[in-house]
């Protein structure tokens, strides 16, 4: 089934629906107030840029596990740059550390052939390594600063849809059944939106177009697939792949300056938090594509925000996972899977009968909603995930795979 | 095959390792001097530490666990498969190990095979989960073990609560599961004299396991069906290899292993899991498995290096040298040694083509 702008909208508008019903179930307001909205956007860039980054690189055929580390390098480079000029200066700054680590793994795998993962792992290890060391030597000492934080960067500033907040704030207040919640959600969507949040929207398409829809990104692409035959068509692999983990790293980066500039102000030691593998994961749950990556991100985001907003939101999820568990096995049993309707029947009956029998989500436990849902969701759902064929591949020029 | 080849062979071997020590050596020695403080003194500083008695029972301490965790990676990495969970195995596993462990009172054997059954038996269902989920469902082991990770550090975070499995320890605010009482702990070896402490007694079973893994992967049926589904899926299936159980037993292994990684702590040093016990370690795992290619000396080689550079760290930190020089050290120690091997593989490559060359020119002139 191909998405059409038409089905897109249907679907979001199903899953607003779904959550308004739920909020009325349970009770839970939180579910799709503006607040919780903006927030799970809001958690969800970094993840979704660390995705997104993924995807560039592995649709060369390079597998990128230094992610996490190229994020690292990113919030450095956002808080060094950012406290000295400005945090505009400390993005683009995030952009070329992370894009710095990239070519680090360009040239190893590329060049080197050194195996993705030992690059990747690599990496991670070195980024650690030299952003404490570097902090040691750059923040030490600043007012605010220390050997684990750097200065206070400015704010880096917001932007929304003029006009429509105060009437959508006086419509969410009303709490009625579907057109409050609508309310909440745009009014969490349109308005004070940090610009890092804008332009990641906006590298979506962007990706989209670029490596679907150019010449450019279908001879990237083929590098992926088959860098034999892209060879063969006068394609310079060696250089394709270059220019995607070099890219890929800089949108690892710029994940990390959404951490520095916008979800806190100063870089961190650890701020990451795993966000680089979270990404990765992500990309995989997408299928190795932007929309797919996406709806992951921001799954992940909005379970994350839940989680910050107390037990109760939590708690009022596990209704809905159990409802979009019951659809998955109407669907399934209509399309005479039995085993495996029957299968996620069950586990929707479990998941009901946990929410019915409980008041709250224990506090510890809510964080691993996110990550229970997506092993349930990729246990459950078919499984039509391919990877880039060639993904992972060493390549060697004018040696035949 | 003629003995001059062989010598050039162990040449070109010792070589690739030669070759990565040196630009692990560069690499930190830049990062010495742009911090302004003299490479050879610090090299001094390191080996001097290193030679204390003292320290060598913690790099040994150290090595011990880090031995564990990669070869319960290197297990994984055998069949192509990557398993990043290591982590919550062991955490896992080391913690239900502990709570069984101090909740009762057995004759020593018993009790300390106990624990180990525990921690063995829930790495080994933690990891599995992960390897059913691959081979019955087509998940990638990288993201279900990922997630597995994340999951487990929130199970543990909620069974380690007092009321559950953790009780407040004595004399700190730390909580931690109850002691487990000396039937259930291991006894240090005397191995280095003159250190005052003792070597972890549990150094035995790191060494035990990495013999059973050397024999079960390289001299038996199932390990060479094991590295041939790794190499190649379709041709193991041909040979009439299972490759969905091959996996499962696979992950089962790997997790089995990491379950034990948390041991040589528990029952050497802290008989209790609390909120300080060491986290990491499985990642660390990773890289100590890449640095000894899966090899079981290459890896003891790799886990005596790098806690080596660990506890050298302390002593820098005492010397007012970045200790954060030690972690730029591991890493690029990783990604040399790979490009080392790399190099040596093309140069030898060419040696191997110039000798063929001149033996051909030098016999019957081959044809036109």
């Amino acid at each position: 089934m191909r998405l059409t702008p038409a089905r897109t909208a249907l679907g979001a508008f199903a899953l607003v629906a779904l959550l308004s019903i739920v909020r009325a179930v349970s009770g839970a307001g939180d579910l799709t107030s503006s607040g919780a909205v903006s927030a799970a956007l809001g958690l969800a860039v970094p993840i979704a840029m660390a995705g997104l980054g993924g995807l560039w690189s592995e649709r060369a055929g390079v597998v990128n596990i230094g992610l996490e580390g190229m994020m690292v390098l990113g919030t450095w480079g956002a808080g060094w740059a950012g406290y000295q000029w400005g945090p505009w200066t400390g993005l683009v700054a995030a952009l070329a550390f992370g894009a710095a680590g990239g070519l680090l793994h360009a040239i190893a795998t590329v060049l080197f052939n050194v195996d993705h993962i030992v690059s990747g792992v690599a990496i991670n290890i070195l980024a650690v390594g030299a952003t404490q060391f570097l902090s040691g030597a750059f923040f030490a000492g600043q007012p605010g600063g220390s050997t684990k934080q750097s200065p206070t960067v400015g704010d880096i500033g917001s932007v929304g849809l003029p006009f429509v907040d105060v009437p959508l704030g006086r419509l969410e207040g009303k709490h009625w059944l579907l057109v409050s919640d609508l309310a909440g959600v745009l009014r969490g969507l349109l308005t004070d939106l940090s610009w890092i949040t804008l332009i990641a929207v906006v590298l979506f398409p962007l990706t989209f177009f670029v490596l679907w829809r150019t010449a450019f990104g279908l001879r990237l692409r083929a590098c992926g697939e088959s860098p034999v035959a892209a060879e063969s068509l006068g394609v310079n692999v060696y250089r394709m792949k270059l220019v995607a983990v070099v890219i890929s790293g800089g949108l690892a980066g710029l994940g990390g300056a959404s951490l520095a500039l916008a979800a806190s102000n100063f870089y961190q030691e650890g701020q990451t938090g795993g966000r680089g593998y979270i990404g990765l994961a992500a990309m995989i749950f997408g299928n190795w594509r932007p929309g797919g990556l996406a709806g992951g991100a921001a799954l992940f985001g909005f379970a994350d925000a839940l989680q910050l907003r107390g037990g109760q939101a939590v708690h009022a999820l596990l209704l809905l996972v159990a409802i979009l568990l019951a659809l998955l096995a109407v669907w399934q049993l209509r399309r005479r899977r039995a085993v495996r309707g029957l299968v996620s029947l069950g586990c929707a009956g479990g998941m009901l009968a946990v929410y019915l029998l409980t008041d709250s989500v224990p506090s510890q436990l809510t964080g691993s909603v996110p990550y229970v849902t997506t092993l349930l969701v990729l246990a459950l759902a078919s499984q039509r995930l391919r990877m880039p064929a060639a993904d992972g591949m060493p390549y060697r020029r004018g040696e035949d795979g | 095959m003629k003995p001059a080849l062989d010598v050039r062979r162990v040449a070109l071997t010792a070589l690739a390792p030669a070759l990565a020590l040196l630009i692990a050596l560069g690499v930190s020695a830049v990062a010495l001097v742009a911090s302004g403080h003299s490479p050879l003194a610090t090299m001094q500083q390191m080996l001097g530490y290193a030679a204390l008695p003292r320290t060598q029972v913690l790099i040994i301490n150290t090595a011990s666990y880090y031995y564990l965790a990669a070869v319960a990676v290197a297990i994984g990495f055998r069949m192509n498969l990557f398993n990043i969970g290591v982590d919550g195995q062991y955490r896992l596993a080391a913690l239900l190990a502990a709570a069984a462990g101090g909740a009762v009172h057995l004759p020593r054997p018993l009790h300390l095979l106990l624990i180990v059954t525990v921690a063995v038996a829930v790495g080994g269902m933690w990891a599995a989960i992960a390897g059913l989920l691959k081979a019955y469902r087509g998940v990638s082991e990288v993201i279900s073990t990922i997630m597995l990770n994340a999951i487990s550090t929130a199970l543990i975070a909620y069974l380690l609560t007092p009321g559950r499995l953790a009780v407040a320890t004595q004399g700190s605010n730390n909580i931690g599961t109850p002691p487990i009482p000396a039937s259930g702990q291991v006894p240090g070896i005397d191995l280095i004299p003159g250190a005052g402490t003792p070597v972890f007694g549990f150094v035995v079973v790191s060494v035990l396991v990495g013999v059973a893994y050397a024999v079960l992967l390289d001299r038996t049926r199932f390990g060479f069906d094991l590295r041939a589904t790794g190499r190649s899926a379709p041709a193991a299936v041909a040979s009439g290899v299972n490759v969905k159980k091959m996996v499962v037993v696979a992950m089962l292994l790997s997790g089995g292993c990491a379950g034990l990684v948390g041991m040589p702590q528990l029952l050497g040093a802290s008989y209790s899991y609390s909120l300080d016990f060491p986290t990491g370690i499985g990642f660390t795992g990773i890289a100590i498995a890449l640095l000894g290619r899966n090899h079981p000396v290459g890896i003891a080689l790799g886990a005596l290096l790098w806690s080596f550079l660990d506890q050298s760290s302390q002593i820098l930190d005492l010397e007012g040298v970045p200790k954060e020089v030690v972690t730029i050290m591991q890493g690029s120690t990783v990604l040399s040694v790979v490009v080392a091997y790399e190099l040596v593989r093309r140069y030898s490559q060419v040696l191997e083509r110039r000798r063929v060359g001149a033996a051909l020119s030098g016999g019957e002139p081959a044809c036109a």
